[in-house]
C-alpha cells in the first residue's frame, strides 16, 4: 500500500457510491429531467411569452444556467448527505471508520462520486435544454469552472449535512427548506436586478446569488455581480466548507465515541 | 505513581519477547463521553498466531476494547501497537492489519455479496483480486449468493458475508466480536472450523464470546473482563488445572437425611434429596485425600453403588472469578 495515499481506498469508495447510482438511475436522472422539463414549460412558455427578454436574452434561454444551478445544487446536496448518512445510520460505517483511510480520502470518494452524479445531471439538463430553447455558451471554459466548482462545494455542505444529521428528518429539511428557497431567492427564474431595495440588498447575503450569476455570466456574458466576486464567493464558500469537514474528522465529531 | 498491579507486572515478560506480539495494550482505559468508565487500565499482549478469547459478561467492555484496537473508539489513555505500529501515529499499518468482524449485523442492503467485498478489499488498501474474493466467498458457502442482494440473504449469511468481508483484504490479526451470537450450532461448528484453518495459515484471532464453550473449544489463551477490567490473563489449559476443582460424586444406595457425625467437618455436601454425597477438591493440591475419605466413609456404613468425578468446566471458573470479583 501506498504510505502516503490510500488510491485504491478512494477508488473503492468512489465505485460503490457511483453504483448505487447506477442502481438507482431511473429516479436518480430521470426525475431531474422530467421536472426540469416542465420548469420550461411552466416558466418558459407559460410566462416567457409575457416576459420578452432581459438584458437582452430571451427568457427562455436566460433560465437555463438557473435551472442548471438548481439540480446542481439539490442533487449535490442530497447524494453526498445521503451517501454519508446511510452508513452512519445502518452501522456500516465501522468499516470505514476501521479502514486505513484519511479523512481526505473518505472526501475525495464521497464527494467526489456526488458531484460527479450533478455534474452529469447538470450537463444532461443542459442538453434537454437545448430542444427548447437555442442555447449559446460564451465562455465554456469558465461554464464548466462553475459547474465542477459549485457541484463540488455543494457536496461538500452535503457530506457535512449527512455527518451532522441524526435522523432523516434533518437530513430532508435541510434541502427542502434552506436550499430550495435560496436557490428561487438566488434567481433561477429572474435577475435579481429587476428587485427593489431593501430586498436586492438582502439577496446579496444568499451565497447562491452568486453561483447563478457567474454561472449565467459564463453563458450570456450577462451578470448580476461582478464575475470575480462570484468566483470568490464560490471558493469562500467551498473553504468554509472543507474546513467543517476537516474539524468533524480531527474531532471525531458525530464519528467516533 | 501508582502501586504496582497484577496488569503492571504484565509488563515485563511482554518486553521481553516485545518482537512476538500481534497486540500490545499498555493502562488503556476508556471513558464515554457520559461519563461512564468502560475500561479500567487494561494491559494486554496478544501473541502472534494465538486464538485469544476474551470473555466476559455482558456490558463488560469487550467490545469498547476491540472497537479502540480498530480505530472506532477513541481511547481516553493508555496506547495500543498494532504489529508494532502505534494506533494512532502509525494508523495505516496499523489497521491495514486487521480485519474486524462486528457484534452487530450490519450489512449494506441493495449490494452483492461481491461487490461488497470489493469495497472492503479497497479501503484496506488493496487491489481488486476477483479470484481471492470468489475462494472466500466459496469457503463461507456464499457464492451461490454472489448474484444476490444482500437484504435477500438469511441472517447466518450475514454473518458469514460479515466475515467475508473481514477476511477481503487478507488480515494477519482477525477480530470476531460475539460471532456465534445469534448463529445456529450447526454454523457455529462450520465457523469454529474455520477459524482453525485461518489460525493454521499463521492469522492472530481475537474473539469475544460470553458463551464459555466456544472459549473452552477454540482459544490457546483465554482473558476475563469485568466491569472494564482485566480480571485474569492466562493460558486456558493452565487455567483451568489451576482454578478447576473436582468433584467427587458418591451414588448411596440409601439416601441419608444428614452427613453421619463420623464424616463431619470434611467438607462434604449431600445432594439429589440424600441419594448423592459430594466431595469438591482442588486439583492443584497434592494429596486429595480420597483414598482415606473411602475408607472414613466405609467405616461409617455408608454404602454406594457408584462414584463418578468430574472437572469444573470454564463456564464454572469464570462464574467463581466474577463472584470474587463483586
Ligand atoms: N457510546 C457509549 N456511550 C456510553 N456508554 C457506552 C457506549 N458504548 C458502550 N457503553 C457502555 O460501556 C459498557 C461496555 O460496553 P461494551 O464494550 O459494548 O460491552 P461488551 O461488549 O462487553 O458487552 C456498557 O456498560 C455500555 O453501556
Ligand atoms: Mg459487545
Amino acid at each position: 500500500m501506498n504510505p502516503t495515499m490510500n488510491l485504491y481506498a478512494v477508488r473503492a469508495i468512489y465505485l460503490y457510491e457511483m453504483s448505487r447510482t447506477a442502481r438507482t438511475l431511473l429516479q436518480s436522472v430521470v426525475s431531474p429531467v422530467i421536472s426540469t422539463t416542465l420548469y420550461f414549460i411552466v416558466f418558459g412558455a407559460a410566462i416567457g411569452t409575457r416576459i420578452s427578454q432581459i438584458d437582452g436574452v430571451s427568457y427562455g434561454a436566460f433560465i437555463v444556467p438557473g435551472l442548471i444551478m438548481l439540480t446542481l445544487l439539490t442533487q449535490s446536496v442530497m447524494n453526498a448527505s445521503f451517501g454519508i448518512y446511510f452508513p452512519r445510520f445502518v452501522g456500516t460505517i465501522y468499516e470505514i471508520l476501521s479502514a486505513p483511510v484519511s479523512s481526505f480520502e473518505i472526501v475525495l470518494g464521497y464527494v467526489g462520486a456526488a458531484a460527479t452524479k450533478s455534474i452529469v445531471l447538470g450537463l444532461i439538463i443542459l442538453a434537454t435544454s437545448d430542444l427548447f430553447v437555442p442555447v449559446r455558451i460564451a465562455h465554456p471554459v469558465w461554464m464548466v469552472a462553475f459547474l465542477v466548482l459549485t457541484a463540488v462545494s455543494a457536496s461538500l455542505f452535503g457530506f457535512i449535512l449527512g455527518l451532522w444529521a441524526d435522523s432523516f428528518e434533518k437530513l430532508q429539511v435541510v434541502p427542502l427548506l434552506i436550499i430550495t428557497p435560496l436557490t428561487f431567492l438566488g434567481g433561477t427564474f429572474y435577475s435579481t436586478n429587476i428587485l427593489e431595495e431593501p430586498w436586492r440588498t438582502i439577496t446579496l447575503f444568499d451565497p447562491i446569488v452568486y453561483l447563478i450569476s457567474g454561472f449565467r455570466w459564463s453563458f450570456f456574458n450577462i451578470a448580476e455581480v461582478n464575475v470575480g466576486l462570484s468566483l470568490g464567493v464560490t471558493l469562500l464558500f467551498m473553504a468554509i466548507c472543507l474546513a467543517i469537514v476537516w474539524w468533524f474528522f480531527k474531532t471525531g465529531y458525530r464519528l467516533k465515541n | 505513581m501508582h502501586s504496582l498491579t497484577a496488569s503492571d507486572a504484565q509488563i515485563r515478560p511482554a518486553r521481553a519477547s516485545a518482537g512476538m506480539s500481534a497486540i500490545s495494550i499498555r493502562n488503556l482505559s476508556k471513558t464515554y463521553a457520559s461519563g461512564f468508565q468502560a475500561l479500567k487500565d487494561i494491559t494486554l499482549e496478544i501473541r502472534h498466531g494465538e486464538i485469544f478469547a476474551l470473555l466476559g459478561p455482558n456490558g463488560a467492555g469487550k467490545t469498547t476494547l476491540i472497537n479502540i484496537v480498530c480505530g472506532i473508539v477513541t481511547p481516553s489513555a493508555g496506547s495500543v501497537r498494532v504489529g508494532g505500529h502505534d494506533i494512532a501515529a502509525h494508523y495505516r499499518a496499523a489497521r491495514a492489519m486487521i480485519g474486524l468482524v462486528p457484534q452487530e449485523l450490519t450489512t449494506d442492503a441493495f449490494e452483492t455479496p461481491p461487490a461488497t467485498m470489493r469495497l472492503s478489499r479497497g479501503l484496506f488498501g488493496k487491489a481488486g483480486n476477483p479470484a481471492y474474493i470468489e475462494k472466500v466467498l466459496r469457503q463461507l458457502s456464499l457464492w451461490d449468493k454472489r448474484n444476490s442482494r444482500i437484504v435477500t440473504l438469511s441472517g447466518g449469511m450475514k454473518r458469514r458475508l460479515l466475515i467475508a468481508k473481514a477476511l477481503a483484504h487478507e488480515p494477519q490479526i482477525l477480530f470476531l466480536d460475539e460471532p456465534s451470537a445469534g448463529v445456529d450450532v450447526e454454523l457455529r461448528k462450520d465457523m469454529w472450523q474455520l477459524v482453525r484453518s485461518l489460525r493454521a495459515s499463521g492469522v492472530t484471532i481475537i474473539l469475544t464470546t460470553h458463551y464459555i464453550e466456544e472459549a473452552e473449544e477454540m482459544a490457546d489463551r483465554v482473558g476475563v473482563i469485568n466491569k472494564g477490567e482485566l480480571i485474569v490473563v492466562e493460558d486456558k489449559v493452565e487455567l483451568m488445572r489451576k482454578l478447576g476443582r473436582k468433584q467427587l460424586t458418591l451414588e448411596l444406595r440409601e439416601p441419608l437425611a444428614a452427613i453421619p457425625a463420623a464424616l463431619s467437618g470434611r467438607g462434604l455436601a449431600l445432594a439429589a434429596d440424600g441419594r448423592q454425597l459430594i466431595y469438591s477438591y482442588d486439583t492443584r493440591s497434592e494429596g486429595t485425600g480420597i483414598t482415606d475419605l473411602l475408607d472414613a466413609i466405609r467405616n461409617a456404613g455408608v454404602k454406594f453403588k457408584d462414584l463418578q468425578t468430574t472437572q469444573s468446566s470454564l463456564e464454572d471458573i469464570f462464574v467463581g472469578l466474577l463472584r470474587q470479583g463483586s
